[in-house]
């Protein structure tokens, strides 16, 4: 399940608001789809980033997938544990799996991403159109 | 994250549903809609190295020769030498551009000296008939009989005790490369120690109708040896880590046999063959580039038709996966011939981003000799 208290975009990630810090990762959707995670690559700390900007690449065995971040700001930490053990991003992908904390440029943007529920429906109707 | 790609009419083996039944994962792959994973590309790469691992490659294609005429229309059609093979014995071969470059890569079968059977990649089927029909001299009939034939691969250390179980009788003593009929649940089947992991096992050619009983068999006699329904995804990271080479991504219609080190399918003293004026010449002239065993020496996994530059010119990664086995990333490229010598340091243009690589020993993966 799509936690409640996150917000999502349309590429599959997700972020996770506290005060003026987003912590961003990919859905458990994303992470089935990719299959199991061999590598990460994402930014250092300091780089700042605009809503729908490229931060990263996720690969699975088969495929590569970039990463692009839901909201504006500055990269205040990095998750060097999924960077070094990829495969938390597939067994705990809304918790441990985290990819990227970011501050936030703006409290604005966060409304115009999708609700849990919003997500889910978007999935499904992904789906029937594969 | 970016969008997956989304298939289209494809074509489906007589599996397709026991595929669904099983929840794989179907992709197009060259026109047909395949298991890509059933539980996971790692664990079904683990299972086939460690224990064994049962793939649906009924996709490939067969082409039937036969006639008075079948040995010569090969050893003319192929540059390996057919006369050295005998009847139950297959060997690896090519169709060749008069260029000298692969029309495909494929395996010939020797049933008898009259009857002979090709298996050839999947997407390149009505290329490669249209290819011998074209191109056969004298005596010899030639029919796609790909739609008749499923194919199963059992492979890994377990495979020989498990199809001894499945089929009427022991086929452990098949040499490599060696092939006979066998009676699998009642049905006549060719059982030939063949395969594309780099593992010991069997392929299982069959009437298509007769495959979903026998893969079936072969999952539930193998559970007790922890057997596993694979997909392509671990045939791809098991194929690579062989370094088996796959159309379409480390040799097509560019490459020929002596840049893709395949020169031991080619047998220049057997006499004409499609192709040997080119390999001659190249030959003598220096052959350009080579297919080597890559290594990344930064972090990164490089993937096919990432650029490569050496101090001696350009080339280009054919294959890269995660090397499940290993543990780390691995590649196949072509490089211009004087950067291609085993410790040569490379780089990759890895979107964007230079990542330097180098130049190892392949196979990056050699069973251990007691497997067999």
């Amino acid at each position: 399940m799509n936690p409640e208290d996150l917000h999502y975009t349309p590429s599959h990630e997700w972020v996770r608001i506290d005060g003026d810090v987003g912590t961003i990762g990919i859905t458990d959707y994303a992470q089935k789809e990719l299959g199991e995670i061999v590598y990460l690559e994402l930014p250092e700390v300091g780089h700042v980033f605009n809503a729908g900007d490229e931060f990263g690449t996720v690969e699975s065995v088969k495929a590569v997938s970039e990463l692009f971040t839901p909201v504006s700001g500055e990269i205040v930490e990095v998750n060097k544990g999924a960077v070094a053990e990829p495969g938390i991003v597939n067994d705990d992908p809304f918790g441990d799996g985290w990819l990227i904390k970011t501050k936030l440029t703006t409290d604005e943007e966060v409304g115009k991403l999708m609700t849990a529920e919003q997500y889910a429906t978007y999935v499904q109707q992904e789906e029937k159109e594969r | 994250m970016s969008a997956p790609a989304r298939a289209t009419a494809l074509k489906r083996t007589s599996l397709y549903d026991l595929h669904r039944e099983l929840g794989a994962k179907l992709i197009d792959f060259g026109g047909w809609e395949m298991p890509v994973q059933y539980s996971g590309i790692l664990q079904e790469h683990r299972a086939v190295r460690e224990r064994v691992g049962i793939f649906d490659v009924s996709h490939m294609g067969e082409l039937e020769f036969s006639g008075t005429g079948a040995l010569a229309a090969l050893q003319w059609l192929t540059p390996n030498d057919v006369s050295r093979l005998s009847d139950g014995r297959c060997h690896y071969s090519a169709f060749l551009t008069n260029r000298g470059t692969y029309v495909d890569d494929l395996l010939v079968y020797r049933k008898a000296e009259d009857s002979w059977m090709l298996v050839v990649n999947a997407a390149n089927t009505p290329k490669d008939f249209e290819w011998a029909k074209s191109h056969e001299r004298g005596n010899v009939r030639v029919a796609d009989a790909s739609d008749r034939y499923a194919l199963i691969a059992v492979q890994g250390p377990r495979a020989a005790a498990l199809v001894a179980r499945v089929a009427a009788e022991d086929p452990s003593d098949l040499d490599y490369y060696a092939f006979r009929e066998i009676s699998i649940l009642g049905e006549p089947t060719l059982v030939s120690r063949t395969g594309y992991t780099g593992e010991d096992g069997f392929e299982i050619c069959l009437a298509s109708e007769r495959a979903e009983r026998v893969f079936r068999r072969l999952l539930e006699e193998g559970r007790s040896d922890g057997a596993m329904p694979c997909g392509l995804g671990a045939r791809d990271t098991l194929r690579l880590e062989a370094k088996m080479a796959l159309y379409g991504n480390d040799i097509d219609d560019t490459v020929t046999p002596w840049e893709a080190d395949l020169g031991w399918t080619v047998k220049m003293k057997k006499g004409e063959f499609l192709g040997r004026d080119a390999l001659e010449r190249q030959k003598a002239e220096g052959v350009p580039r080579k297919l080597v065993g890559f290594e990344m020496v930064d972090r990164g996994i490089a993937r096919h038709g990432y650029p490569a530059r050496t101090a001696h010119g350009e080339g280009v990664v054919t294959s890269g996966t995660h090397s499940p086995t290993l543990g780390k990333p691995i590649g196949l490229a072509l490089l211009p011939a004087r950067a291609a010598g085993v410790g040569t340091e490379f780089e990759i243009d890895i979107r964007g981003r230079n990542a330097k690589a180098r130049v190892v020993e392949t196979p990056f993966y050699k069973r251990p000799k007691e497997a067999r």
